[in-house]
């Protein structure tokens, strides 16, 4: 008996510790990381009991994580291909549901030493010039774009991500479907296989490479192009028109695709319709298991979900996310009806 | 009373030899000799685990690329395609090229730092050494893109190619980023590591070999360079194939200045790969068993590469004996 009450205690506390106090993990795309924390942060004030814990290990880690079911949502920035949600399916005797949390983008970025002016580029020109088909600043694809810009006769220099990262994906996804050519021969990955041109790590080291070399051009993730105050160019979309990426036509691009989102959400909005969509935008997914071993987590999950779509949209901006269009969250709120929990 | 406690002492000495293990375990011989033991077999565990590791996370790559794993040179994650070459070449090229540039300038600090120079020069330069092999890897991957590509590009290349231009290797494009400027930046990384230890040796041999030299007449430049270092010799290989096998494994700063592309280039000026370097770029976003697996066979290859250089240095070893000077 003596022996027994303190481990009949130890239980008791146990037990009330664990009604009081819930940790949700999630792990996953880096992009989504400065989100998902400022969510979690702003969460915890209001519901001091849930405490979401998400880790940037990278889209890849993210997906595997929910997979094998050792955290309790993912974050991607490309969506899982039905050989991941098969697999996935198998791991955990439930499905993976996408939502669509924020927007993000790639924008092109380059050393022009002698060019001041922001640069407007076709998708054919810069399928050209990231598949080496295009090899001078002043070829005719990107000087008709650029009426009254003098280009230099040099040798264009690409620079690429050279870790797995979803704005590759994001690059490539856009070149692929602007260029049958580009498609042929490079296959939409984090990873992909590069043509030409060199690796950066992440986007600073694109952006260091881009910087060092006179006549390079690399992309990099919108969010930190606006914050390091680089020049990046203009991107011709799918009416013609030249879009400069900002918040607002990267959230043009989502709201205009809003109605051809498939069911799952596992869509890509490259290349989007409409006047005024940036046409290299993507959305950022949460991933979510549709059942959860542990039900109080799942419905405190979906909880933060909805409130993340919801209230946790203004916060998006602040942080320099495109915001999601409300024919788009309207469409999730709906969706997440189909977690069990 | 005394007279009672000593032969007690002396049977006491006596029998010591034939104490029990228990005994024995008091004595601290035993505890010694187990905590050693266990400390030694704690190596051999973290080893096997490793390589079994390695060996069984890697199946599926074994299996579906078999040995052109090891000698095909298109890697394409996302068709599955997996072909390690360009890593292997680029490991092993900015390893040899790296340990070129060391060699010298480390033996040579090593042999003034311990021969020639003043005592206080000698502490000090010592002491900056040491400083410089604790420097953490990212350092010298900045230090490299900031201010060595630079140097590299502006100074260093040119007058290369105005001399060697005829030869391949320094044909090309020059970027900046290269076999040649990796190969740089890992150089300055390993001499601390042969300065430190060669200086060790070359202080710990015994004076008898000097003076042995000198009684025989000779210049101080001949007692360094015909008695000292080559009774040193073996323990200055060991320093070189420790700095090798940090080359070889080096990660950050590599990445940071060769370029990152998986191609094969007989240049040195051009862009390349390392294996450390794909493994930690791409395993954060590997999606898929199989690629994944491929990352680690990668570092299987990495691995038994490794193995490999330090058998062969083992056997290099056995064939340098130490030469004494015999007055």
């Amino acid at each position: 008996m003596r022996r027994l009450l303190p481990a009949l205690l130890l239980a008791l506390v146990g037990s009330m510790v664990s009604a009081q106090q819930m940790t949700l993990t999630g792990a996953g795309s880096t992009f989504a990381y400065p989100l998902y924390s400022k969510w979690a942060s702003v969460y915890l004030q209001t519901h001091p009991n849930i405490q979401v814990n998400y880790q940037s290990i990278g889209s890849g880690g993210g997906i595997r994580q929910v997979s094998i079911g050792t955290v309790d949502f993912g974050g991607t920035d490309g969506p899982m291909t039905d050989a991941q949600l098969a697999e996935a399916h198998s791991k955990l005797n439930t499905s993976v549901m996408h939502f669509p949390t924020a927007l993000g983008a790639a924008v092109p970025t380059y050393n022009l030493p002698a060019v001041h002016a922001d640069l407007n580029f076709t998708p054919a020109a810069l399928a050209g010039i990231f598949l080496g088909t295009i090899t001078r600043w002043n070829d005719p694809e990107i000087a008709r774009a650029n009426p009254g810009v003098k280009l230099p006769d040099d040798f264009i220099l690409v620079i690429h991500r050279a870790d797995g990262s979803g704005t590759s994906y994001l690059w490539v996804d856009f070149l692929a479907k602007a260029s049958p050519a580009f498609r042929a021969r490079v296959h939409v990955s984090t990873s992909p296989r590069w043509p030409v041109g060199l690796g950066g790590k992440g986007n600073e080291g694109v952006a260091g490479l881009v910087r060092q070399m006179p006549n390079s051009i690399g992309y990099v993730e919108l969010i930190y192009a606006l914050n390091s105050h680089m020049p990046y160019g203009r991107v011709g979309n799918a009416a013609g028109h030249f879009i400069k990426a900002d918040l607002s036509s990267v959230a043009a691009a989502a709201a205009a695709s809003a109605n051809s989102i498939p069911a799952d959400f596992r869509t890509s909005i490259t290349n989007a319709p409409g006047a005024d969509s940036y046409p290299v935008s993507s959305f950022t997914w949460m991933l979510v298991p549709v059942r959860l071993p542990d039900a109080a987590k799942g419905a405190a999950l979906k909880a933060f979900l909805i409130w993340g779509l919801t209230e946790g949209q203004k916060y998006a901006q602040a942080l320099s996310y495109a915001p999601l269009a409300k024919p788009v969250v309207d469409r999730e709120l709906e969706a997440i009806k189909n977690l069990q929990y | 009373m005394p007279t009672m406690t000593e032969p007690q002492r002396a049977t006491k000495t006596d029998s010591q030899t034939t104490l029990g293990f228990f005994a024995r375990l008091r004595k601290g011989d035993e505890i010694a000799y187990l905590v050693t033991l266990v400390a030694a077999l704690v190596i051999v565990l973290i080893t096997a685990l490793l390589a079994q590791h390695l060996w069984v996370n890697s199946e599926l790559s074994r299996h579906t690329s078999g040995w052109r794993f090891l000698w095909t040179n298109d890697w394409d994650p996302g068709s599955g395609i997996f072909g390690a070459l360009p890593f292997i070449y680029g490991t092993l090229i900015t390893s040899a090229l790296s340990l070129l540039i060391a060699i010298p300038i480390g033996i040579g600090a090593a042999i003034f730092l311990a021969e020639m120079a003043p005592r206080n020069v000698s502490n000090i330069l010592t002491f900056l050494v040491e400083l410089l092999a604790a420097v953490p890897s990212v350092i010298f991957g900045l230090l490299g893109i900031f201010v060595l590509l630079p140097i590299l590009s502006n100074y260093v290349v040119p007058p290369l190619r105005a001399v060697f231009g005829f030869l391949p290797i320094f044909q090309g494009a020059f970027y900046g980023v290269s076999y040649f400027s990796a190969s740089v930046v890992l150089a300055i990384m390993i001499v601390p590591f042969i300065v430190s230890i060669s200086r060790e040796v070359l202080i710990a041999v015994p004076a008898s070999q000097r003076e042995a030299m000198m009684a025989l007449g000779a210049t101080r430049w001949d007692v360094t360079w015909r008695a000292v270092v080559p009774y040193a010799s073996r323990g200055i290989m060991g320093s070189v194939f420790l700095a090798l096998a940090r080359a070889l494994g080096e990660t950050m700063a590599v990445t940071m200045v060769i370029g990152n592309v998986p191609d094969i280039h007989m240049s040195l000026l051009a862009p390349g790969y390392t294996i450390a370097a794909v493994i930690a770029n791409e395993f954060t976003e590997a999606t898929g068993d199989l690629y994944i697996h491929a990352l680690i066979e990668l570092a299987l290859v990495l691995f038994v590469t490794t193995m490999i250089i330090n058998a062969l240095a083992r056997l290099l070893m056995l064939r340098f004996r130490v030469q004494e000077v015999n007055a």
